[in-house]
């Protein structure tokens, strides 16, 4: 396989540069208190933040890979500290970023200097003017946009204290605690009670950072009666010489206040993509996931909704697509707690050339939830018979007074739709791209222009050479 | 010969699943010309126009047809569609994600090979429309989702007057029509004759659509063999005795 082979190249340039390191020797261990109290050090860390780090090295250490889901053997955790420090040790070269990045990179348009930055080996992308802008704009209605860093250390310093990894705790399961215990990265949104952000705030312009797109964390903050569409991610592949992805998204939705968050992810194909999203919402707020999941080799998630208070809302909107090689386990969850409370997901899986794509839905009802209404549609496209596509719905309801609905469909490209396409002059393989773009657009008809045309690009470049 | 042939069928045979259906079909059409295919129901008609376009489920067991002077029995149908070969799909299909306008477009690009002016490509489409009698809100809706059966083929209509193809075959575009929409459609048809001056192909089983309509043959399909060839007073004829006297 090639994922694999690549994967020890990897390793190996690891082990050559090793032999320059003063602490070569810690390599061969796993993650040590020594090493995440450097990472505090070398961040400035307040002292709390010290300890939480600490903390959740030793939850760390204690849990059990998850072993319910597809495997992740590829990932080496004996040595998860070459996955954590690589960029200290590393200087990736751009004649080393695999081609079939260099080619997607050419195919989307990206300038030049913004691929290398993309692919982790560019100095940084001159796009901090363009990010500041964006800031200064928003600031002007009180909205706080910054990097969760200084954050910490700005006026917002008890605000980070109070949310920070108190929805997603370092206890939900291993890759959070590794999350805990050396996150970098990311940012802090705070909106503040009834403010509307009109423009969409995009983190597109931090991707670049340094360390971030590995373990970055996102902290959004809507207060009572504000609203904010936040999006996440580009279209182009994040190119990281460390396979690992965990990164972590906590959104608090406060009173009446409504979030979007929208997200592209695709990752380079050799990716471990085990993420972690959360939103909390009070009452009569609304949270709206928007989620495209393209590349990685393997990814696991599930954004998860706690509707806390009565009458709260939420709507995940999905689309992932399994191309060769790829497992990508993805879904949503969502907990109705409060009465009154709603939750609608409607996502589409898509897989081919062997990929493989599962769905898990998870909705819990509690007995003071009366009065729910959830519904769950999951549409799966296999475009050919090697790929496979499964659906795992998970239903806990504890009141009888609940409406909760859930319904499956799979298929595939009907022969005739492929020919009625062609019979206006299509070419085969524009066709299937068509009606597989098509089929997406659930989530493409909620992304801002752009933001679709670059998903349809990616449909595009991921259906290239399916044909035959 | 003479006359110029656009299409020129030489003892077609054609199975669908091993299932023999066309036989020793021989056809020409010339440009500019207008032929009707009648016949009953479940006579090959269709599988005629579908095989012409070149579905790949129509399984061409012998025979040749040419198209501009060119053996195309093995092309793909995408490569006839751009030589000039056009369907009026009997049941079109939805297709989500495109809009009507777009697809029209991206559909003429293909096949002069040139991009479309946007402004010229918006106001030919709306007057298409209109003679159509179609609501402007159809161009930029998803292609015939949601859109009624006679929508639908107002739809491929619209699609034939704007790509101008040399040679339209319409599979039964009258059926499940209402006396309006027939007429409308009847007046798209008229349009194509005239301004774009391109052959059609009316595949039918009923006439209405035929009456205000200029007809230079009229063929009759039996059983997968083309049975009658005639002028169009043949029309009238198998309006009053039916299709009996073949069988």
């Amino acid at each position: 396989m090639e994922e694999k082979s690549y994967v020890e190249d990897i390793d190996r340039s690891i082990y050559d540069i090793r032999d320059d390191e003063k602490d070569a020797y810690k390599l061969k261990e796993g993650l040590t208190p020594e090493i995440v109290e450097q990472i505090s050090k070398e961040k400035n860390d307040p002292v709390w933040m010290q300890n939480f780090r600490l903390q959740s090295l030793q939850i760390y250490n204690e849990m059990e890979v998850p072993d319910w889901g597809p495997s992740i053997e590829g990932l080496d955790m004996d040595h998860i500290v070459t996955y954590v420090r690589p960029n200290t040790r590393m200087k990736g070269k751009w004649s080393e970023v695999p081609k079939d990045i260099k080619d997607t990179f050419e195919r989307l348009g990206i300038p030049q200097a913004e691929r290398k930055s993309l692919a982790g080996v560019g100095a940084q992308y001159d796009s901090e003017l363009v990010y500041h802008n964006v800031r200064e704009e928003v600031a002007a209605q009180g909205v706080i946009y910054t990097d969760l860093e200084s954050a910490m250390h700005g006026e917002h310093a008890d605000m980070i204290q109070k949310h920070f990894m108190k929805l997603v705790k370092p206890n939900d399961h291993k890759f959070a605690a590794l999350h805990g215990a050396v996150w970098s990265g990311g940012s802090f949104v705070y909106v503040p009670k009834g403010v509307d952000v009109e423009i969409p705030l995009q983190s597109y312009f931090r991707l670049n950072a340094k360390g971030a797109g590995q373990f970055e964390h996102t902290l959004i903050i809507v207060d009572e009666g504000a609203s904010l569409h936040f999006i996440e991610g580009c279209s182009a592949p994040k190119y990281n010489v460390a396979n690992l992805h965990a990164g972590c998204v906590e959104l608090y939705v406060g009173k009446n206040a409504k979030l979007r968050y929208s997200t592209i992810e695709n990752w380079s194909k050799n990716m471990y993509n085990l993420n972690t999203k959360r939103a909390l919402v009070e009452e009569g707020g609304t949270i709206e996931w928007v989620s495209g999941s393209f590349g990685s080799h393997v990814s696991y998630l599930y954004p998860m909704s706690v509707l806390k208070g009565k009458g709260a809302r939420m709507e995940f909107t999905g689309v992932t697509f399994a191309g060769k090689g790829q497992n990508l386990d993805t879904g949503a969850k969502v907990v109705h707690c409060a009465p009154d409370t709603s939750s609608y997901m409607n996502t589409r899986s898509i897989s081919k050339d062997g990929g493989i794509s599962t769905f898990r839905s998870s909705v819990v009802v509690t007995k003071e939830a009366k009065g729910t209404k959830s519904a769950v549609s999951c549409q799966s496209l296999m475009l050919d018979s090697e790929s496979r596509s499964d659906t795992i719905p998970a239903m806990d309801i504890r009141t009888k007074d609940a409406n909760v609905g859930h319904e499956a469909q799979i298929g595939n490209i009907s022969d005739e739709a492929i020919f009625y396409l062609m019979s206006r002059g299509m070419s085969e393989e524009d066709a299937r791209a068509c009606i597989v773009s098509g089929f997406a657009d659930n989530v493409s008809k909620e992304l801002p222009l752009e933001y679709a045309l670059e998903m349809n690009n990616l449909i595009r470049l991921e259906m290239k050479g399916s044909i035959g | 010969m003479s006359k110029e042939l656009l299409l020129e069928v030489k003892n077609l045979n054609v199975s669908v699943e091993e299932k023999h259906i066309l036989h020793d079909v021989n056809l020409e059409i010339g440009r500019h010309e207008t032929h009707v295919l009648m016949g009953p129901n479940g006579t090959g008609k269709s599988t005629l126009g579908y095989t012409l376009v070149g579905n790949p489920r129509y399984q061409v067991e012998s025979g040749e047809i040419f198209f501009q002077g060119k053996n195309i029995t093995g092309e793909p149908v995408n490569e006839r569609a751009k030589s000039g070969m056009f369907l009026s799909f009997q049941n079109p299909l939805e297709v989500p994600g495109v809009t009507l306008s777009s697809f029209i477009r991206s559909a003429l690009e293909q096949k002069t090979g040139k991009r479309v002016r946007f402004y010229d490509f918006k106001k030919e489409l709306a007057e298409k429309m209109k003679l159509l009698q179609m609501d402007p809100s159809y161009a930029e809706r998803d292609l015939n989702v949601g859109f009624s059966g006679g929508e639908k083929k107002k739809a491929e209509i619209l699609q034939m007057l704007m790509l101008k193809p040399e040679l339209a075959i319409l599979d039964e575009t009258d059926s499940g029509l209402d006396v309006d929409a027939v007429r409308t459609v009847s007046k798209g048809i008229e349009e194509y004759q005239k301004s774009s001056k391109g052959s059609l192909l009316i595949i039918t089983h009923s006439t209405k659509i035929l009456e205000a309509l200029h007809v230079d043959f009229t063929h009759i399909m039996v059983e997968g063999h083309i049975v009658k060839t005639a002028d169009a007073s043949l029309i009238n004829e198998v309006n009053e005795n039916g299709f009996a006297k073949y069988e």
